[in-house]
């Protein structure tokens, strides 16, 4: 009943304020699509997980976007975002030209250049950094498809410095710890069979919010068929509300449960017999070590009974293999991330599901030739050695060491190109160092869509169009059916924005580079590829995707004989070469820091209308979701006298305080975490919507719990405690 | 008449508000307005608690008070269904509709001042497509279709899932339906 | 517990957080709406009753008031129209269904009654206008065929105020989606307080003591049962279905109670119904202006607090996640 909270006396004595309506009269809009509609194949990029859709145009303007029904990734149905996406290309604050900074009147501002100007510079920066300290001291930081130009252009320099955030910030412990136990890591799309599980674990993974597209689609499927669904998360995410077993845990402790299952699984004798005595390894010493990780030793770190325990270890059991511990994506938790990762990769091995129905299948892609060019230039040294030799296992660069190795005068990188990713917002208390970064460094180029706060560090911002004005390449990833997409410009660049083939391109052709980009248009790339499977971009244009057959199975076959990349061939539940690393051969469990009183840990996640903090401008998404807001739990609440809807910022341990955010009083929340959704707190003021708009998660985090074997940044040791808006006004 | 009605199935739903933003697209709304909107309605104490998504809109209900009760005909039942539409060229913006409707689903169209509401997509049912939302709602929740035809998609879910309606009590005898 | 609300935003113009597409034009349109009745109604049974020298204000002079308070109220229905180069549309269908369709269509009827009703009394009430529109043949006209059908326009006249009167509140209370509108006592009490109104004006414009004393006595009675069935509705609605119930909370606690008592139930209502009392027994005679005047608001005020009150009464108590005041970024 009562919904309005504002007082009407205002109403009742300022009767004079409703001014008379408009006297203009209307004819009603003609119905959607009534007019002239024409189409386009495009791949989605709001997201990575980049499902083929269709854009629409009516009367030559744009109008939707919708799912491709043959694509697997999408399977016909875009996400909110996907949906959202037309926005990326209407919002009023994008980049419009490339821009240097330039010294005026003692302050340094960014002045509007032609592209000449912009590219001329870098060129000339890149010589200069190749003269006085080598080739090979560019770096590319990199979050999308168009960074692929870009490498291509840094290793024809001479250059392999590359990093994207989606390692050190997001799935690179369990890349690094399924590849340590079974040779692979689980790809992207990832390669659970969801759609045949018939129980599902998921460790945080809070489907639903994340909202990875196919993902998602599989998951509610298996749900639609009654699935049972065995959600482990300190917070009731929207996954836990439609599980089974809700496991609200204590944040930290995730490895004791997963000890704790493996000790159920192997001392009840639940386990996949067969399938470990015929593809694993090191199963003796697993079994004696688990021995101490009962489940009542599990209860007193998780907090969960051991009644639960047990009996979700046996319902986990009792459906294997179609028993899928989901692996995670965004895993960079607590440091002892790729441990952890191990822990759930040894439990799939256990219930048997990794090359099995309803756990993991074998993931096709198309044999797709790359387009001939000469073989770059081998790099003078090997940057990996140098910068990351504390990490030998990570096999990418990790963000945060790079630009650790790019501050000071000894630094190895000198020159920075920054490809779609907001670093500052990205990796955690990341702006000091950028800043210092940006100091030493000789050349700082940002290539972006937005003016996102990375912008601001630069000596040069190339402003790229977005991918429905832009040919990308095609997109050939693994999935259930080897299958092709691509993405075909809808429309015009707008402004004096450019395609990133175009400007890596352009640069190369300033360096005598330009052997590596032996063609006019990057549509040429595209058709001589589609060309050598039988297909062409004039049948793509029209199809948007092809799907070809598989030419291996999707699971093991009964009884087969698997060789696994790993040493030993096998799948490794003990892994010699992490013994032989100085690491832990088997998951350990280490008790996480607890929060003084009047703390809380700060827990972050997603929301399914954004995209990191990529899309809070964007002005469809905004109007969803204009802002985050802070959950927190009715005692808290009530102890702090916070009701919802006021304002109050977030203060961590380190004094670091946020910009002013919502309050959600919600009992979805455990009383000792709060939680926010990342991506939001903006600041820079020419992102009109998105600037100041609730708190962000990044800056609050400065202590960061690194991961010793792969180097990513762990995001959840840190604590706030909560200050009302009128405190710190 | 042909009755068209549609069933979400709360348990599918993740209140993702993609129906929100394929709606506003498809249609072409200005910025700020909604036909439609998703509620998350959680029960229960910490940690017995349960969560339930409902993406809403207008019912095209049997009884439609809106439609009742406007003075001009503006707002009528298409063709020979309960599909509840607005002329704009009929409409006064005497905003009666407005006041007659207890789920609040229609709008002031800015800046014409016109009413406006989900038409149900009639033109894309007219073609036997489904509506935008239905169409482009990523876990599959939505259904559209006749409900008094027994064979239909809608109908057998009704048959087979528990369900319930938005303010049953008002007696407007709405055609969204919600499996619980 | 509980926890109901909106994970996209909803900001419908006039219509979130709570509805709010009828601020004061509609009041002052119900307003004069019932004013005219009351005057009619008056006019009209004094002319019937042929008590013309006996209440010489209200069978002369009021029945003018009639379409020019007619006039007004629709002047702001007009304003109140969002979508105003089509107010003509009213007038090409009749929706049987819809009391706003009555409205308009009764509204067509009254207009002319009330014209005549002035038309007719206007050579006595007002002899300079009279004189002015005698000027006109047509005028002439108007006057002679309105003075022939007295008694025809009277009787009109008193049906169609009584129509008029009830379409007010009806116009409100058929709204079953609103709550505080749900009751059967608001036709009743719009009725009431539009005689009141009319008796009001009287009051303000007599020169006559007998008509002024009658009139008061008249008042007091209306302002008494205006009290009453304001109580009924309270009572009906406090003792309704769960909705209707907590719409009637709004008044005796929260955001409307201040506005309510204090603004509308002791100014309006409780202030002129004592003053009156004084007045019947001869005291306060310089202020006298004041209780019509105060009477008068009142009558504004129960529209105004009504039309408020059923807009915020909702079936639906969702609240927005987020600020919805942010999307105003983008309109
Ligand atoms: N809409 C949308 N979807 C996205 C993205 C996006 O930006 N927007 N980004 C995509 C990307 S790149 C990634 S990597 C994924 C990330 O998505 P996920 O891989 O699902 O990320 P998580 O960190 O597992 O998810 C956060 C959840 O972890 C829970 N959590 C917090 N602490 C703990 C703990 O100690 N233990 C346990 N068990 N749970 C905990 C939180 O309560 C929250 O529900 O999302 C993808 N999907
Ligand atoms: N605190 C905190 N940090 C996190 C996470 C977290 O949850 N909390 N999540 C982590 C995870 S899982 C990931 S994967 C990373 C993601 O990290 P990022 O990918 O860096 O995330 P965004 O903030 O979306 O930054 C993307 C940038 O790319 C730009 N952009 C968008 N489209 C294009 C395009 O077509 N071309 C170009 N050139 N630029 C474009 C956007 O404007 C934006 O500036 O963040 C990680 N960091
Ligand atoms: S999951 Fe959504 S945002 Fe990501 S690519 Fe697919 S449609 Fe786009
Ligand atoms: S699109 Fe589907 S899942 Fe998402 S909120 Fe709407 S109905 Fe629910
Ligand atoms: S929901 Fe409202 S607008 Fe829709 S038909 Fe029913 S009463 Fe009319
Ligand atoms: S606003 Fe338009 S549609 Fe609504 S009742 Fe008035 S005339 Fe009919
Ligand atoms: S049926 Fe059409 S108009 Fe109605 S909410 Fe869905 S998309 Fe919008
Ligand atoms: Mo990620």
């Amino acid at each position: 009943m009562k919904r309005r909270e504002f007082l009407k006396l205002s109403a009742i004595l300022g009767a004079g304020t409703a001014a008379p309506g408009f006297l203009t009269g209307c004819s009603p809009p003609p119905l959607p699509g009534a007019g002239a509609v024409e189409t386009s194949p495009t791949v989605c990029n709001i997201c990575f997980w980049r499902c083929a859709g269709t854009v629409y145009q009516e009367n030559g303007e744009p109008w939707k976007v919708v799912g491709n029904p043959e694509d697997l990734h999408s399977m016909g149905r875009l996400c909110t975002r996907g949906t959202g996406g037309l926005g990326s290309y209407r919002d009023p604050d994008r980049l419009r030209q490339p821009m240097l900074r330039v010294e005026q009147n003692g302050r340094q501002t960014f002045q509007p250049v032609s592209w000449d100007e912009a590219l001329d510079f870098i060129a000339e920066r890149m010589r200069g950094i190749a003269e006085q300290h080598g080739e090979d001291r560019l770096c590319l930081f990199s979050h999308g498809v168009g960074g692929s130009h870009f490498r291509k252009l840094m290793s024809g320099f001479g250059s392999r410095g590359y990093a994207q955030p989606s390692f050190a910030q997001c799935r690179g412990p369990r890349d690094v710890g399924f590849a340590l136990t079974f040779g692979e890591g689980v790809g992207s799309p990832d390669r659970t069979d969801m759609e045949h599980s018939r129980c599902i674990v998921l460790i945080g993974s809070h489907l639903g919010e994340n909202l990875h597209n196919g993902q998602v689609q599989t998951w509610i499927q298996a749900l639609e068929k009654q699935a049972t669904v065995i959600t482990v998360d300190p917070r009731f995410s929207v996954a836990a509300g439609k599980s089974k077993h809700w496991l609200p845990i204590r944040p930290g402790t995730d490895m004791a449960l997963l000890l704790a299952w493996m000790h159920v699984l192997i001392n009840e004798g639940l386990y996949d017999a067969d399938y470990i005595a015929r593809y694993a390894t090191g199963f003796e010493q697993l079994a004696a070590h688990v021995q101490p990780f009962s489940p009542e030793w599990a209860f007193l770190e998780t907090g969960i009974s051991a009644a639960k325990i047990r009996e979700t270890a046996r319902e986990m059991a009792h459906h294997a293999p179609a028993s899928l511990v989901h692996p995670g994506r965004h895993v960079t938790w607590y440091g002892d991330d790729t441990q952890r990762s191990r822990a759930i990769a040894i439990l799939n091995a256990l219930l048997g599901s990794w090359g099995r129905k309803g756990g993991f299948y074998i993931q096709e892609k198309v044999d797709l030739p790359d387009y001939p060019t000469p073989e770059p230039p081998k790099p003078q040294s090997d940057w990996l050695a140098v910068v990351q030799k504390d990490f030998p296992l990570a096999p990418s660069g990790i963000t945060n060491a790079i630009i650790d190795a790019s501050i000071g005068p000894d630094a190895f990188f000198k020159g920075w190109f920054v490809y779609g990713t907001n670093l500052p917002y990205t990796i955690p208390d990341s702006a000091r160092n950028l800043e210092a970064a940006a100091q030493s460094l000789d050349l700082f180029v940002v290539i972006d869509t937005m003016p996102a706060e990375i912008t601001g560090y630069a000596d040069v911002v190339l402003p790229e169009c977005t991918y429905l004005e832009r040919i990308d390449p095609i997109r050939n990833s693994p999935e259930r059916n080897p299958s092709l997409a691509v993405s075909l410009p809808a429309f015009e660049p707008r402004h004096e924005t450019k395609p990133a083939w175009w400007m890596a391109k352009q640069l190369a052709e300033r360096l005598d580079l330009g052997r590596y980009f032996p063609y006019d248009d990057y549509a040429e790339v595209v058709d001589w590829q589609l060309q050598q499977v039988g297909s062409s971009l004039e049948e793509m244009q029209r199809l948007g995707v092809k799907n070809f057959p598989r030419t291996t199975p999707m699971y093991f076959t009964p009884g087969q004989s698997v060789e696994f990349f790993t040493e030993s061939g096998k799948i490794e539940l003990h892994s010699a070469m992490l013994a032989r690393f100085g690491q832990d051969p088997m998951p350990v469990y280490t008790p996480p820091e607890r929060p003084e009183p009047g703390y809380f840990h700060l827990n972050y996640g997603r929301a399914p209308a954004h995209t990191f903090g990529r899309t809070i401008n964007n002005p469809q998404l905004f109007e969803l979701m204009p802002e985050n807001a802070v959950w927190v739990n009715p005692l808290v609440a009530t102890e702090l006298a916070l009701n919802s809807g006021d304002y109050v910022r977030l203060k961590n341990q380190d004094g670091v305080v946020s910009n002013r955010v919502r309050v959600r009083v919600t009992e979805r929340i455990r009383p000792d975490s709060v939680y926010i959704v990342h991506g939001f707190g903006h600041t820079d003021a020419r992102q009109r919507l998105a600037a100041g708009r609730g708190a962000d998660d990044n800056g609050l985090m400065t202590r960061i719990l690194v991961d010793p074997i792969m180097g990513g940044t762990g995001m959840r040791g840190n604590f706030v405690t909560l200050v009302p808006e009128e405190y710190t006004a | 008449m042909i009755r068209y009605g549609m069933v979400i199935d709360t348990q599918l739903c993740i209140g993702c508000g993609d129906c929100v933003v394929a709606c506003k697209t498809e249609n072409k709304l200005p910025a700020g307005l909604n036909r439609d909107w998703v509620v998350e309605a959680t029960r229960g104490r910490y940690p017995d608690l349960t969560t339930e998504f409902r993406s809403e809109r207008c019912n095209h209900c049997s009884h439609a008070t809106c439609v009742h009760t406007c003075p001009t005909g503006a707002s009528h039942l298409w063709k020979d269904t309960n599909i509840v539409l607005v002329d704009a060229a009929k409409c006064t913006g005497c905003k009666a509709c407005i006041a007659a409707c207890p789920y609040d689903a229609r709008l002031i169209m800015t800046p014409d001042g016109y009413i406006d509401k989900c038409t149900f997509c009639h033109h894309r049912v007219e073609k036997g497509e489904d509506p935008a939302c239905v169409s482009s709602c990523p876990t599959h929740c939505m259904h559209f279709g006749i409900l008094d035809e027994p064979s239909s998609a809608v109908s057998r879910l009704l048959a087979s899932r528990q369900q319930k309606v938005l303010l049953d009590e008002t007696g407007n005898q709405p055609n969204v339906y919600y499996l619980i | 517990m509980l926890e109901e609300l909106l994970v996209t935003v909803r900001s419908n113009p006039k219509i979130d957080p709570s509805l709010g597409v009828w601020s004061w034009e509609i009041p002052v349109y119900l307003f004069m709406g019932g004013m005219t009745a009351g005057i009619m109604l008056f006019a009209s049974l004094m002319v019937l009753l042929a008590r013309e020298e006996e209440f010489p204000f209200v069978a002369r002079k009021l029945p003018l008031w009639a379409p020019i308070a007619l006039s007004v109220g629709m002047l702001f229905l007009f304003l109140d129209l969002s979508h105003k180069l089509y107010v003509w549309r009213f007038y090409t269908s009749f929706q049987p269904s819809s009391p706003m369709s009555w409205g308009s269509w009764i509204l067509i009827l009254v207009y002319p009654v009330s014209i005549l009703l002035a038309a007719c009394t206007l050579r006595q009430g007002y002899p300079w206008l009279g004189r002015l529109v005698d000027r006109f043949a047509i005028g002439t006209a108007i006057l002679d065929f309105s003075c022939r059908h007295r008694a025809v326009v009277a009787q009109w006249g008193l049906v169609l105020a009584v129509f008029l009167g009830f379409y007010t509140g009806i116009l409100l209370s058929a709204f079953s989606a609103r709550p505080f509108w749900n009751t059967g006592f608001l036709a009743p009490l719009f009725l009431v307080s539009g005689m009141s109104a009319a008796a009001a004006l009287v009051l303000l414009g007599t020169r006559n003591e007998h008509e002024r004393h009658t009139f008061t006595r008249i008042d007091i009675v209306l302002i008494t049962v205006k009290l009453a069935l304001i109580a009924l509705l309270l009572v009906n609605l406090a003792t309704g279905s769960g909705v209707q119930i907590e719409a009637s909370q709004m008044v005796f606690g929260g955001e409307f109670a201040i506005p309510f008592w204090v603004f509308f139930i002791i100014p309006g209502v409780m202030l002129p119904l004592i003053l009156e009392y004084w007045e019947l027994k001869g005291r306060r005679r310089a202020w006298m202006f004041i209780s019509p005047v105060l009477a008068l608001y009142g009558g504004y005020m129960l529209r105004h607090l009504t039309v408020d009150l059923g807009q915020t009464s909702s079936y639906l108590n969702y609240v927005n996640a987020f600020d919805p005041a942010l999307l105003d970024l983008l309109r």
